[in-house]
């Protein structure tokens, strides 16, 4: 079990981002995590793999437990060991490297299950397969998500968190990265999703949390949230094109910051 | 003919000095995205530490462990003053590079004293016959070493995990640590590398029978035109470079005689300089500076 309890995130020491978010990942199960721009998904995420600090993050109160013992506090690598991996927003894939080596990268914590996690991740996506020598720039968007998921599934997680996977692609590409992720989950992992894709991403969750400015508003199975009236009109009236579009012009305030541990 | 080969195996001999300081810069940089003005104190101090080893063990015992003890001097820098500059601007961090330079120089000459340091080369200025020509040995020697160096590096890079995720961070520090890479390892190993590859350069410029001065750092300054020349971030520039500047350095000195007085009796100190300022007008980013890759 994943469990968020209470948590508090500040940036830059003044900007409270997360204010109290409690969620809980049971094992072997879809759990997604639905809110607008901004509201403060990715840093939950940022937060649970003890990458808070390139961004000057901080958590300032509240815990966060794996099987019940804290791993708030640790540094990514020990995080990523104990069984939690995440695939960026934006898929943030190694362009100037090759697919297989970024595949190798994600390895970084398991080299002994190497060869076989390569093996496995292109029965998973065969498309990687065969461009295995390519370089990873060059890869479609779809392509490149795929290697982002394969990458993270390297290190052999328990739990899998997912920073809008369908963004930007086109539909048929979101029912397959729908699909694949139902098929990681039934190998057994747990997985914590974070969608705009509302339908999406309701249709293959057991529970879904719905956040709004740092806080969780609804918390519940994902069947009921699919039919709850607000969540209808918020997040299933939209158009995906449209938000695609508002998603992107959020993104401005990402600054690139040189950093360490 | 004759002429030809001598040019081209001085040049590539001095230019390998060239390439080995200007790897480490560009290694660092790649890793860090720190400007290390630190490299010729690293030079310095490798070649007076090979000085004291090659006494008991040898010369070529003493390079590797010159090497290695240049590495762990460049370790505990990184550690004591880098690290907590992490995320200050660049510039800062430059400053603070210099600054590393200088104490790390004058903490290493304070070893040299006054007696003749000398790293006892086999080669000092031994001659062997290529193409019907003389060369001095230890150019080749310089050449074939850093070639081999640089194969190392490569498969390091291309081959081992530590080496995939140095690559890896250069690229995206964050996505890095996402994949449990801890870029604090990372850190380190740049700054060691760059260190032990120094002190090699160091040694062979003090090869040929002459005695390690304090002024040998100097010949690290010319490091940066070939990096600059080369592309800040490309491992292959920084080699290619610092051979071309060598060799272009060899052939300016040995025409001197043609150039006209006023320009003075040593041109082809300078030319380095002029190469760079020529190259950066065509190619701002150097002559092997990588564009990024980007999906199409
Ligand atoms: N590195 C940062 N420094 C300062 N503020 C930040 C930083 N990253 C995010 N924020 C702020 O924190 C808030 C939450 O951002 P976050 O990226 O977690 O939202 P999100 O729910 O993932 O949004 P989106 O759907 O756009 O990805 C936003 O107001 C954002 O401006
Ligand atoms: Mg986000």
């Amino acid at each position: 079990m994943l469990q968020v309890q209470n948590l508090e995130v500040v940036y830059d020491d003044v900007m409270l981002v997360l204010r109290g978010v409690s969620l809980r990942v049971p094992p072997g199960e879809i759990v997604a995590l639905l809110g607008a721009n901004g509201a403060g998904k990715t840093t939950l995420l940022r937060a649970l793999c003890g990458l808070l600090d390139p961004h000057d993050g901080e958590i300032t109160k509240g815990s966060i437990a794996l099987d019940e013992q804290p791993i708030h506090g640790l540094r990514p690598a020990a995080i990523v060991r104990r069984g939690v991996s995440q695939v960026m927003e934006g898929r943030r894939t190694f362009a100037e490297l090759s697919v297989e080596e970024n595949l190798r990268l994600g390895a970084h914590t398991n080299p002994r299950n190497r060869a076989a996690g390569i093996e496995r991740a292109f029965t998973l996506f065969p498309v990687l397969a065969a461009r295995r020598k390519d370089t990873a720039g060059y890869l479609s968007g779809g392509e490149q998500q795929m290697l982002a998921m394969g990458r993270a599934l390297m290190a052999e997680p328990r739990f899998l968190l997912l920073d809008e996977p369908s963004l930007g692609l086109a539909p048929r590409l979101v029912e397959q990265i729908r699909d694949l992720i139902v098929a990681i989950n039934r190998q057994g992992t747990g997985v914590l999703l974070v969608e705009q894709n509302a339908t999406m991403a309701l249709s293959i969750a057991s529970h879904g949390y719905v956040m709004e400015t740092g806080k969780i508003v609804l918390d519940k199975p994902a069947a009921e949230l699919l039919a709850d009236e607000d969540v209808r009109e918020f997040y299933l009236g939209l158009h995906p094109e449209g938000t695609v579009k508002s998603f992107r012009e959020v993104k401005h305030y990402k600054r690139r910051k040189r950093w360490l541990s | 003919m004759t002429e030809a080969v001598q040019i081209l195996s001085r040049g590539l001999g001095i230019g390998s000095v060239y390439a080995l300081l200007a790897l480490g810069f560009v290694i660092i940089y790649k890793s860090t995205r720190v400007i290390s003005f630190a490299q010729p104190a690293f030079m310095l101090a490798g070649a007076v530490l090979a000085t004291y080893l090659v006494i008991p063990l040898g010369f070529f015992a003493a390079v590797p462990l010159a090497a290695l003890g240049t590495a762990a001097l460049a370790l505990g820098v990184e550690r004591v003053a880098v690290r907590p500059m992490v995320g200050r601007p660049a510039f800062t961090v430059a400053i603070i590079t210099l600054g590393v330079d200088v104490v790390v120089r004058v903490f290493a000459s304070a070893f040299i004293g006054i007696e003749l340091r000398q790293v006892r080369d086999p080669w000092g200025l031994k001659s062997t016959i290529i193409f019907g020509t003389e060369v001095q040995q230890r150019h080749i020697a310089m050449l074939v070493t850093t070639a081999v160096i640089v194969a190392a590096l490569y498969a390091f890079f291309r081959f081992t995990r530590m080496g995939l995720a140095m690559r890896a961070a250069a690229y995206d520090q964050e996505a890095a640590m996402a994949q449990g890479i801890s870029v604090g390892a990372v850190f380190a190993m740049s700054w060691a590398i760059a260190g032990a590859l120094a002190a090699v350069g160091g040694v062979f410029a003090a090869t040929g029978g002459g005695s390690v001065e304090q002024t040998l750092w100097i010949i690290a300054l010319v490091a940066l035109p070939v990096i600059i020349l080369g592309g800040l971030d490309s491992l292959l520039g920084a080699v290619l470079g610092g051979l071309m500047v060598g060799v272009l350095q060899e052939l300016v000195a040995q025409y001197q005689q043609y150039f006209p007085e006023w320009m003075g009796g040593n041109i082809s100190v300078i030319t380095p300089y002029v190469v760079m300022l020529l190259v950066l007008l065509v190619r701002p980013y150097g002559l092997f500076g990588t564009r990024e890759v980007e999906r199409v």
